[in-house]
């Protein structure tokens, strides 16, 4: 992952997950994210990868929401499913960091799978701050950082 | 006839962007143990350094979660179809909540 990684996303979007961790605050909220996620080269203006709809889920980790999310296998299928029937892909996850800056902790990068992009919002007293998305390395060693570049409205 | 192993989308990269591969195995350990024998870099995203299935990588053989099975030893047969799917976890590091390991730094 040597080049700089971007994520499309427009405010609507945005504003979508905002909203789904303040009202999830003091828990964590978590959700999918679909989108597209084209083949490098295709046209190098775009970023290759693009948020277009989130499908927000229920945090499983009833003993520790406030600092824990967890989504099942089925869930996560549900997700899947849910994309492929609107012609995208699940491209990545969200989930917010109450009372936490919006960077990874080492309990995400553990557990954090490659390829998918990661969006944390933070949430401070339960008022949705910074926004971040990141990557697993290859190697499992660490999040990259992918520049957020907002839209203001979804291409289709 | 073989067992077909189905390739999640984050790990396709790993295995020459393919979403499944074909293995003759008996079990499910033994088809697991092929697809990482021939997508070396698929291991360290299935198993941990000891070598056991990540907690959250879940493996299905026709539908079934093998967790209720026999787990990695649960048999296969020609025409089974293995499914590997994520699930996802991960949360903020909150000392005042919770002291452990993840919040060391």
């Amino acid at each position: 992952m040597s080049e700089a990684l971007k994520l499309a996303i427009n405010e609507a979007v945005m504003q979508k997950i905002r909203q789904h961790g303040t009202e999830s605050y003091p828990n964590e909220c978590c959700g999918a994210l679909l989108g597209r996620d084209a083949d490098a080269g295709v046209n190098p203006a775009r970023p290759t990868r693009e948020v277009l709809e989130i499908f927000p889920l229920v945090n499983r980790r009833d003993d520790s929401p406030r600092n824990r999310f967890f989504v099942t296998a089925e869930d996560a299928h549900d997700a899947d499913k849910t994309a492929l029937a609107h012609g995208l892909d699940l491209i990545g996850w969200y989930h917010s960091h109450p009372d936490h800056p919006a960077t990874p902790s080492e309990y995400d990068r553990e557990h954090a799978w490659p390829w998918y992009s990661y969006i944390i919002v933070s949430v401070q007293n339960g008022n949705p701050q910074d926004m971040t998305s990141w990557r697993l390395e290859d190697d499992r060693s660490v999040f990259v950082a992918e520049k957020l570049e907002i839209r203001n409205h979804a291409k289709a | 006839m073989a067992v077909r192993v189905m390739i999640p989308t984050p790990l396709r990269v790993y295995a020459g962007k393919r979403d499944s591969a074909e293995f003759r195995a008996g079990t499910v350990g033994e088809a697991l143990a092929q697809l990482t024998g021939e997508f070396d870099d698929l291991r360290r995203h299935l198993f941990t350094d000891e070598g056991n299935l990540r907690s959250f990588v879940n493996v299905y053989v026709n539908g079934e979660d093998i967790r209720y099975l026999s787990k990695e030893e649960t048999p296969t047969k020609d025409g089974d179809t293995i499914s590997i799917i994520p699930s996802i976890a991960g949360g903020s590091c909150r000392p005042e909540i919770e002291k452990n390991r993840f919040c060391a730094n």
